[in-house]
């Protein structure tokens, strides 16, 4: 929006090619980005989005292609010339050391300090400045990071990339870890920073914010560049749908059942569950082919509700009954064996085994089923965990193969799989969709409609309003640790839940 | 785990008597184990050029053999602990407690009186509940394993030491006939020690139980992802406690082959046996952070050390020496073995 056309570009990448083992993962990649633009990458899972933005930091090495910075052919040989140009990148999984504080974290690698002793008071209010320019002063410089939210942990990275000279600010997914408000800040910061002539690359998977932020896209699939320079305002969606997948697909949200699900058999129960500090006070009846979905701000205590129903926490009062038995507090393997299961939040450090065969992580909660005597058949595993990637459509197939090697939504697929094979009664997914590509997505929201209509009670929580509407039959709005609001998913609408979601009520 | 290393793990127990069928071997070799066949290789030639005959004999083998059995059975069970991603550093005092307890005057007439297995029923009880100890009190009571095992150490070698009056105790000592205990663990079974063997069963029944039972698929879950074998449903806890039973287990069974080997039951056995045991499996390919590891990688991490020290032992050198290579062995085969694991992948 503020970028001039005719603004000579800050960096310019042509023809990028990266070769891993047995992978070309860039294939002619071309990208410019002009000073003070918000430039958009975009692409599937395993397009070479994170390839491309290792190469521009100065991790990977491109086997052919040139970078110009400044109008200067540069290699960015190492990260440490990359940031000494000028560039800052924020990861995904964020980069901070966890023990260090605040401040030590923004100066890592370029301390405040003067003949090698430390300025600390200095370096603090420096840090207080950097934090106060990003709307967030109420974190302190001397808090240990590890104790930080994700949301403010990313905060924490952005002041460490504004405490160096930056003129290039790469952003990977930063809005996966933000709240409705936390977004809105960020593009605030974003808007400051290109109005100062910052260049500011940016890579989500929503498009909608995008469109409110975005300058120009550059789309990229199968590790090419299939489209450079589109202006966001004259592209719609369906076509960056259309470069992203190499199709055209609707983001759809599979129909809800004829007859209202809640007048089947109440399958999962909840009664007045709490969790000192965190909730309190929460009923949930969730019946057989109902899909229930808890909106609300990250933060206002939905993960933890799920995860207390599970027993991954244990509950301070109340109780979680299934089919009308009580389960055991603070007991996943009760959990389970009732017959629950969860898709986690952070599928990768807590859904998966990650080096372990597809095959492994699909049949680890229903083991015994395949052992006689202790003794696996590995054989009849890895028979009924293919029927089930096959039916699933995970790509590529193969159930020996590392889960690590599969995209966001193949691994959600695997979590679901799991579940799937030991025909749990309650299903509790959180986020299921996050970090997973525009293409995988309608998959996944037909897979869950689909176990819904087996007779499976489903419990979805979601950041995203319209996710959260689209998929569920009924939803209850969770603010600061209370269920605010309980009604058909039909009866709202996004304005509406936004305002339970921030003021506890609906505006007249 | 493929089939190949179950039958590279299988021919080497049974092959290892014969060096030169051994080298023929592990030409074949491939994958994750490769450098420290190599490696391994290495060290017979060394062997071979440096004391001849007397290294590339069959009873030399043999030697090597009985000497690596009782490392060897607490190297299977540190194995498993370290892929379940704890550390047991108290195998060595469970050992010389497990040797005690069942030389005492007590145990060996009840034994003369009975059966001699009673011995071996104490050993194994007393390794066995060190483990618990241990398990119960990581799982259940959040003690970082390095500590609670440190712990366990300082513990059972003090109470070993209590029980001994810091004396040794001699098999058979106050007239108690303990010689079907003696017998036992001495025989030749096809012209193999008795101890050999037992190396070998529980290095096969180790095998399997990682590769093959529910057990060992827990165990790599539990070593590798915590978090998510916990929410898959294992009982994290429990299997923890399991897996330091079965290292406790583990060097009761190396207590007993201990004792018979020197008739003795003291508190000084075993000494820095977790040194040599963590040593061998990490040379061996196991990540000290868990996960992944395997039982194949140990035996062949068992076999160098065991090699190493036989042809220091042949070329009369020093024990400082043998010490000083050994340092630089497991090093080499550590960068060895990275090496080949990356162009492998390539």
């Amino acid at each position: 929006m503020t970028a001039n056309p005719t603004t000579a570009p800050l960096l310019q990448m042509t023809g990028i090619v990266k070769e891993f083992p047995g992978v070309r993962a860039l294939d002619g990649v071309d990208l410019d980005v002009r000073p003070g633009e918000v430039h958009c990458l975009l692409g599937q899972n395993g397009a070479g989005k994170s390839t491309l933005i290792k190469v521009l930091s100065g991790f990977h090495q491109p086997d052919e292609g040139t970078i110009t910075w400044d109008g200067q052919e540069t290699p960015f040989s190492t990260p440490a010339k990359a940031i000494e140009h000028g560039v800052a990148t924020i990861y995904q999984e964020l980069d901070l050391v966890p023990h260090l504080d605040v401040t030590e974290n923004v100066f890592l690698g370029h301390e405040v300090a003067r003949a090698g002793f430390s300025q600390r008071a200095q370096a603090r209010k420096r840090v207080r400045e950097l934090l106060a320019r990003l709307g967030h002063p109420e974190i302190s410089p001397t808090r240990i990071v590890d104790e930080l939210s994700p949301a403010a942990q990313q905060v924490v990275s952005m002041a460490r990339a504004l405490s160096r000279n930056t003129r290039m600010l790469v952003l990977d997914e930063p809005s996966a870890v933000l709240d409705q408000e936390g977004v809105t800040n960020l593009f605030r910061v974003i808007r400051d920073l290109t109005e100062e002539g910052v260049a500011v690359v940016y890579i989500s998977h929503r498009l909608e914010e995008i469109r409110e932020i975005g300058d120009r896209i550059t789309v990229l699939k199968d590790g090419r560049t299939v489209a450079t320079g589109l202006a966001v305002a004259d592209t719609p969606t369906a076509e960056l749908i259309r470069l992203m997948t190499g199709r055209s697909i609707e983001y759809v949200f599979p129909p809800r059942p004829a007859t209202a699900p809640d007048r089947g058999a109440a399958v999962l129960e909840v009664r007045d569950l709490s969790l000192a500090g965190v909730f309190t006070g929460v009923d949930l009846t969730v019946h057989a082919g109902e899909i229930v979905g808890l909106a609300g701000l990250v933060g206002a205590g939905r993960s933890e509700i799920i995860e207390t129903v599970y027993g991954a926490r244990r509950a301070s009062s109340g109780e979680v009954s299934i089919d009308g038995k009580r389960v055991r507090r603070g007991s996943v393997t009760s959990a389970v064996r009732a017959g629950m299961g969860l898709a986690p939040e952070e599928r990768k450090s807590q859904g998966l085994l990650l080096d372990e065969a597809v095959f492994k992580n699909i049949t680890v909660s229903s083991m015994t089923r395949f052992a006689r005597l202790g003794f696996l058949n590995r054989g009849e595993e890895r028979r009924r965990s293919a029927e089930l990637t096959a039916s699933l459509d995970v790509r590529p197939d193969g159930v020996t193969r590392a889960v690590r090697t599969l995209s966001g939504g193949n691994q959600q697929k695997i979590v679901l799989a799991r579940w799937l094979l030991r025909d749990c009664r309650v299903l509790l997914l959180d986020e299921p969709t996050r970090g997973v590509d525009v293409g995988a997505r309608s998959e996944i929201y037909q897979l869950i409609r689909s176990l819904a209509d087996r007779g499976v009670a489903v419990v979805v929580v979601s950041s995203e309003i319209e996710e959260v509407l689209g998929l569920a039959d009924r939803v209850l709005v969770v603010r600061e640790g209370e269920v605010v609001h309980e009604s058909a998913a039909t009866e709202l609408d996004e304005a509406k839940v936004l305002d339970l979601v921030m003021e506890g009520k609906v505006h007249a | 785990m493929s089939q190949d290393t179950a039958r590279v793990e299988q021919a080497a127990l049974e092959t290892d008597r014969e060096p030169n069928k051994l080298l023929g071997l592990l030409r074949t070799s491939v994958g994750r184990n490769a450098g420290l066949v190599v490696a391994l290789l290495l060290i017979c030639i060394v062997g071979a050029i440096t004391a001849g005959d007397r290294f590339t004999s069959t009873d030399n083998a043999l030697t090597i053999l009985r000497l690596a059995a009782t490392i060897g059975v607490v190297s299977i069970g540190m194995t498993f602990v370290i892929i379940g991603g704890g550390i047991d550093l108290s195998v060595g005092a469970i050992v010389a407690l497990s040797s005690v307890w069942c030389t005492t005057v007590s145990t060996q007439t009840m034994a003369a009186d009975t059966h001699w297995s009673v011995m071996v029923l104490v050993a194994l009880m007393v390794g066995a509940g060190c483990g618990l100890i241990n398990g119960l009190l990581i799982a259940y009571g959040n003690i970082v394993p390095f500590i609670m095992t440190l712990a366990m150490l300082a513990s059972a070698r003090g109470l070993a030491e209590i029980i001994s009056d810091k004396k040794t105790q001699i098999l058979g000592a106050d007239g108690a006939d303990v010689s079907g205990f003696k017998d036992f663990f001495n025989r030749e079974i096809l012209g193999v020690d008795v101890q050999i063997w037992v190396f070998v069963l529980v290095a096969v029944i180790g095998w399997i139980l990682l590769n093959r039972t529910t057990f060992g698929r827990r165990t790599v879950a539990v070593g590798g992802n915590p978090e998510a074998a916990r929410l898959a449903g294992i009982n994290v806890k429990r299997h923890t406690v399991y897996l330091y039973v079965l290292v406790g287990v583990c060097a009761g069974i190396a207590a007993l082959l201990l004792v018979a080997k020197t008739t003795t039951g003291t508190s000084t056995h075993g000494n820095l046996y977790e040194l040599d045991a963590i040593a061998a499996v990490v040379i061996g390919g196991t990540l000290l952070t868990g996960g992944r590891g395997t039982i194949v990688g140990t035996v062949l991490g068992v076999l160098i050390f065991q090699t190493l020290t036989n042809i220091f032992v042949l070329n009369n050198r020093s024990f400082s020496e043998q010490q000083l290579f050994k340092g630089v062995i497991i090093v080499a085969a550590v960068l060895l073995q990275q090496r080949l694991a990356s162009r492998s992948s390539t």
